[in-house]
Parts: C-alpha cells; sequence; structure tokens
C-alpha cells in the first residue's frame, strides 16, 4: 500500500471554474434526490425493495447501471487497451445471453415467490442452511466489490486531478453513505438512472471524435495493427488458441467458463443486479427489463471498449501495466482519463469526470443497498433476532447502510495491496458467483433437487474454486493443469475455475439429491418449473411481449459478433 | 425513449435528470460560446477546431429541456 501511495504520476488535467460547478453541482444533486426520498423509504418494503413499484425502463437502466461501475469504467477500457477488443466478450457473450436467460427463465421464479434476496429464494427452495451460507459468502463479496469501486475511485481523482486519495474516498463514500441511508434501494436506483444518463452525456464524445481523429474505424485497425498487433481487432479469429491472442485463452475459456457460467451467475444470481429487477412493479415489468439493460449493455463497449482501442492509437505514450507504473508512467488503468484529457476541454472535462464519479458511485451504491438488504433480512433477522418489528429493520438497513460503508472504506485500502484491480475482481467472481449459479438454476429447473443437495452442492463449489486460486496462488505452475494448458494466462484461469466450480457443484447436488428424500410437490408450488403458474401473456399485443425483443436483441447480438469476427 | 414513468412520487426520476442534463448543458453552451468568442492562443486538447462543446452542449440543453418540460411536476405522469 505504502508503495502505491507514493508513486504519484503527474496530474493530468485542472479543473476550471465550470469544471468544478458541474462536479459540486451533481454531488447536491443525489444528495437533493436522497432527501427528496427519506419521506418514502418508511416501511421494510419501501426502504429494502423501493415498494416494489418501478417501471421496466428504471428498474432495468438501474440493473445496467449498477454495474457500471469502477470495473466498467477504467477496468475495461485499461483492458481494451491490452489486450485489444477481446476485452468485448465481456459485454456481449459475457452478458447478454446471461440477462436474456434471465428475463424469459429465471425471472418468473424470482417473481411469483416475492423474494427480497436471492439468499431469500434459497432458504424457500433449500432451507435455511443453504441461505446462512450464501447470505454470509454475498455480503463478503460485496464489501469487497464496494472497496474495489472506491480504490478506483480514489486512484482516478488522483492521476486526473491531483487530490489526496483519502479525501476522495471520504467524499464519494460519505456521500453514498448519505443518500442510501436517507432513501433506501429507491434512492439508490434514481441515482443509478440519473447516473446511467451522465456517463452517456460524459464518455460519448470519446469514441466520436476518436473516430474523427483517426479516420474511422478501418483507419484505426491499421494504426492498431502498425502499434500493437492486428489479432487486437478481432473478437473470435484469434481464439482458436492460447499463444494466438493477447489474453492468451482459449474460445472454450469464453464461450464455457465465461460465457455459460461466470456471465451466468453474475447476471442472473448476483443480488446486487437481481435486486433491481425485483423492485419492478409486475411480472411483464420485470421480464422486459433485463431485455432493456441488455439492448444497452451491448452499446457500453462504444464508451468503454473503443476508447481503450483508440488509446493505442492516438496516445503519444506507453502505458504499462500496474505494477510497472512508476512516477512518470501511466498504467493500461489510466487510459480512459487520458483519452478524455486528450479531447475535452472545460466544461466537457467537467462533465466527463462527473460520469466516472457518477460511475463509481452508482457500483458502490448497488453493492451498499445490496448488503444491507441480505445483512437486514438474511442474516440478521433470518440468524439473530426473528421477531423485531418492521421499523425496526428499517433502522437496522439504515445503520448497515452507515457501517457498510466504512467497512468498504477498510476494504479500499487492503485493495491497494493487489497489483491489478482486473484480476483481483475475477477471482471474487468465481468464488462465490459459479457455485451459487449452479446451486439456483438446478433449483429453479430441476424439482427433484433437495435441500441438502443444494447446501452440499454449494458448499463444495465455493470450496472447489477458493481452493484452485489457493493452489495456483502457491504454485503458480499448477495453472496448467486448472486451465488444461500450459499457455494459459491468469485471465484463461478465472474462466476454468468458475467452470470446474460449476461442475463440482451440480454433480454434488444431483449426486446428493438422488440419496436424499424430495420434498413434496405442494411445498415447491411457484419456485420451481413445471410447479409454477406463470400468467399468460396471450392478450398482449406482440411487439409488447418480452420474448420479442428478447429475440431482437439476441439477433443483433449474433449480427456484432459476426461483424467484429 | 420510456413508454411510462415511475409510479408513486410527487416528482418523477425523468425530471431530475432534465435538470442535470439541462444544467451541465448550459455551462457546457457557455464555456463553448465563450471559446468561440475568444479562442485560446494554444489550445490543449485534440480537435478544438470543431467545437464540440457547443453541439454537445447545445445537445444536452435540448434533450434536458424536453425531459423538464415533459415530466414537470404535476403533470400526472408519475
Amino acid at each position: 500500500m505504502t508503495a502505491i501511495l507514493l508513486i504519484v504520476p503527474p496530474r493530468l488535467v485542472r479543473l476550471s471554474a465550470v469544471d468544478l460547478i458541474i462536479v459540486v453541482f451533481y454531488f447536491v444533486l443525489v444528495l437533493a434526490i436522497g432527501a427528496y426520498l427519506k419521506g418514502r423509504a418508511n416501511t421494510g418494503e419501501d426502504f429494502f425493495m423501493a415498494g416494489r413499484e418501478m417501471t421496466a425502463w428504471v428498474a432495468g437502466l438501474s440493473f445496467l447501471s449498477a454495474n457500471l461501475g469502477a470495473l466498467e469504467l477504467m477496468g475495461w477500457a485499461g483492458a481494451a487497451y491490452q489486450y485489444g477488443i477481446l476485452a468485448t466478450h465481456w459485454y456481449w457473450i459475457g452478458a447478454i445471453p446471461a440477462m436474456l436467460f434471465l428475463a424469459l427463465v429465471m425471472m418468473p421464479f424470482y417473481y411469483i415467490s416475492k423474494t427480497h434476496s436471492v439468499p431469500g429464494y434459497l432458504k424457500l427452495r433449500f432451507g435455511e442452511p443453504s441461505r446462512a451460507l450464501s447470505a454470509v459468502c454475498f455480503a463478503f463479496m460485496t464489501v469487497l466489490m464496494s472497496g474495489v469501486n472506491m480504490f478506483a475511485m480514489a486512484k482516478v481523482m488522483q492521476i486526473v486531478l491531483g487530490w489526496d486519495i483519502n479525501f476522495s474516498i471520504w467524499v464519494s463514500s460519505l456521500t453514498v453513505a448519505v443518500y442510501v441511508a436517507l432513501g433506501g434501494l429507491r434512492s439508490a436506483i434514481f441515482n443509478e438512472v440519473l447516473q446511467f444518463f451522465l456517463i452517456w452525456a460524459g464518455a460519448l464524445l470519446i469514441p466520436i471524435l476518436g473516430l474523427v481523429e483517426t479516420g474511422g474505424w478501418s483507419n484505426l485497425k491499421m494504426q492498431i495493427a502498425q502499434r500493437a498487433s492486428a489479432q487486437y481487432v478481432h473478437l473470435w479469429a484469434g481464439l482458436g488458441s492460447f499463444t494466438a491472442n493477447p489474453m492468451g485463452i482459449h474460445w472454450t475459456g469464453i464461450v464455457f467458463g465465461l460465457g455459460a457460467i461466470l456471465s451466468f451467475g453474475y447476471w442472473t444470481t448476483d443480488f446486487l443486479v437481481v435486486q433491481r429487477i425485483l423492485s419492478a412493479k409486475d411480472l411483464r415489468s420485470a421480464e422486459m427489463a433485463p431485455i432493456i439493460g441488455a439492448g444497452f449493455k451491448m452499446l457500453v463497449p462504444f464508451i468503454v471498449i473503443l476508447p481503450g482501442l483508440l488509446g493505442l492509437a492516438v496516445l503519444p505514450m506507453h502505458l504499462t501495466p500496474e505494477s510497472a507504473a512508476n512516477g512518470s508512467a501511466h498504467s493500461y488503468n489510466d487510459v480512459l482519463p487520458l483519452m478524455l484529457a486528450h479531447y475535452c476541454g472545460p466544461g466537457l472535462l467537467g462533465l466527463g469526470i462527473t460520469a466516472l464519479i457518477a460511475g463509481f458511485m452508482s457500483g458502490m451504491a448497488g453493492n451498499v443497498s445490496a448488503f444491507t438488504t441480505v445483512w437486514t433480512y438474511d442474516i440478521y433477522r433470518a440468524l439473530i433476532n426473528k421477531r423485531a418489528s418492521d421499523q425496526h429493520y428499517v433502522n437496522m438497513g439504515r445503520w448497515t447502510t452507515v457501517l457498510g460503508v466504512l467497512v468498504s472504506v477498510g476494504t479500499a485500502y487492503l485493495v491497494m495491496q493487489f497489483a491489478s484491480i482486473m484480476d483481483y475482481v475475477q477471482a471474487l467472481f468465481s468464488f462465490f458467483v459459479a457455485p451459487l449459479y449452479g446451486t439456483v438454476v438446478l433449483g429453479m429447473l430441476w424439482k427433484r433437487a433437495t435441500n441438502a443437495g443444494g447446501f452440499w452442492g454449494l458448499l463444495c463449489g465455493t470450496c472447489t474454486s477458493i481452493g484452485m486460486w489457493g493452489w495456483v496462488k502457491a504454485d503458480p505452475s499448477a495453472l496448467r493443469y486448472v486451465a488444461l494448458s500450459p499457455h494459459a494466462k491468469t485471465m484463461a484461469q478465472d474462466m476454468y475455475q468458475a467452470l470446474w466450480s460449476f461442475v463440482v457443484c451440480v454433480l454434488v447436488t444431483v449426486v446428493v439429491s438422488l440419496a436424499t428424500r424430495p420434498r413434496a410437490a405442494s411445498e415447491l408450488s411457484g419456485l420451481v418449473y413445471g410447479l409454477t403458474e406463470v400468467p399468460s401473456v396471450k392478450n398482449v399485443p406482440v411487439y409488447k411481449r418480452p420474448l420479442f425483443w428478447a429475440v431482437v436483441v439476441a439477433a443483433v447480438f449474433v449480427i456484432l459478433n459476426i461483424i467484429f469476427w | 425513449m420510456p413508454e411510462q414513468v415511475e409510479t408513486g412520487t410527487t416528482i418523477s426520476i425523468w425530471f431530475f435528470i432534465g435538470i442535470s442534463l439541462f444544467v451541465n448543458g448550459a455551462l457546457i453552451l457557455g464555456v463553448g460560446i465563450y471559446q468561440l468568442m475568444y479562442p485560446p492562443v494554444n489550445p490543449a486538447v485534440a480537435l478544438f477546431n470543431l467545437h464540440a462543446d457547443v453541439w454537445w452542449g447545445s445537445l444536452l440543453l435540448v434533450l434536458g429541456a424536453f425531459y423538464c418540460y415533459h415530466f414537470r411536476p404535476g403533470q400526472g405522469s408519475q
């Protein structure tokens, strides 16, 4: 930590008065929204579930915006500079199929069961032990993720503006604590939608001006081929072997590890994002929300990946890995603020900086509000105090928000010890998310799965993931066994680690379930496929049906992958 | 854009977004016009000659004004 704190690259820009006004106006507006919504967060349903009255658009944009945190903005722009267009896989195959699956297959069970959280669904489906295990894992992961967000934001402020890293952490975290503690989930959702617009308004100019400067996409590809490699602009062409692409990964890892396991685990069972959908006002809105989110998700590479690629072509300096950055060099993760400084003058720069802050704060608020709900409902109420009043739980939620932020601040300082933000977060995902997905999807689609099967599958899957990570950490050469290739690199490890933990989870769940007594069908009504009555859409026009829009999004997804093959 | 808006609150979320876009657009457009009238001798940014702040600020201003008007409080469109 000390080493990183001492390495302070030269400040990129100096904000003008108008830039500062824009930044300050943003903070005032989000606090005003929180204060305004305080009067509408008096009951548990209001505070933790936003009253379950959000429209599909609000829930969908919030669903997407909660994910537009530090990882999305700075991390993936840096990954695009480092690995090329391959980073887009995390937005397309690593998100779109999972979002559509959530909308069409899983959402009816989440919504009809009226659960308030993903661990809450596990309680209904597999009993208290499964809920406790997933709630504790989720709470642990969430505060760490929140710390990642804080650290990334503070780094941006330090690099771009020269602000003290401690000052940035405390100002942003206290702002989030105030507006989430006041207005609960509704406040977080409102600000996430606001942040969605700010992110686009502040970041969209970079790719537009970048393509003008480089002479269009074709010229950009040629310049990248000259300065880096022609493989940097192909999504799939270099994935035939581990050595033919800059990421050192095989297509099986992308398709089966990322596309089939990690992304499904994250987008369908990570309560941070699912919570936004559960706030929808009815089932059709809950199904439409992820589809709306998927539509916009496909566009996000335009403001995140493309700036990273443009950085390869137009930035005069060569960026380095985080571990190699020193007082005179910038790291990959700096590419987005560097591009911002390259194109944006007074006013636009303030908006761009505000967009970055908004992205970081939306991710942080998402983590904090989800943590608050899981702690209050799935840990405190389930295990510590079962009989308190609704008002007591609301008060607990408000205090937990503040406490969660403080724990996250501590985590932010811990994160500084890691060389790469990206690798750290990826490791966290594969610890908990992949096995949780296995447990939830089996619970929803296989009525024979039993309580014992669900619990032991989840536990063994999680232990497998942590065990593999520890194995490679202790002996890096073990990666060849985990990823099935001596050429595999760190990113490949995460994919295969997720794949194996999912496989172990499913196998253990199936074996234990077949060896134990199944639950009665009457107990599984509303929780499992085949035993849940989903409202008919016969009277809904075709163009308003979730399935119709899911097909449209899927078609665009396929076309984009072919174009950038 | 949204076919319907948030329910159950006095002020719509879209109104807050309108305020944000309007104020930011006005500030950026103002700076852009000033720099158009008094251009810096050595512009610090690439493609300064395109005056992105003028047209981008105008776009945000118009979009923000539309949202503020269309979703203003008391219109029954909450």
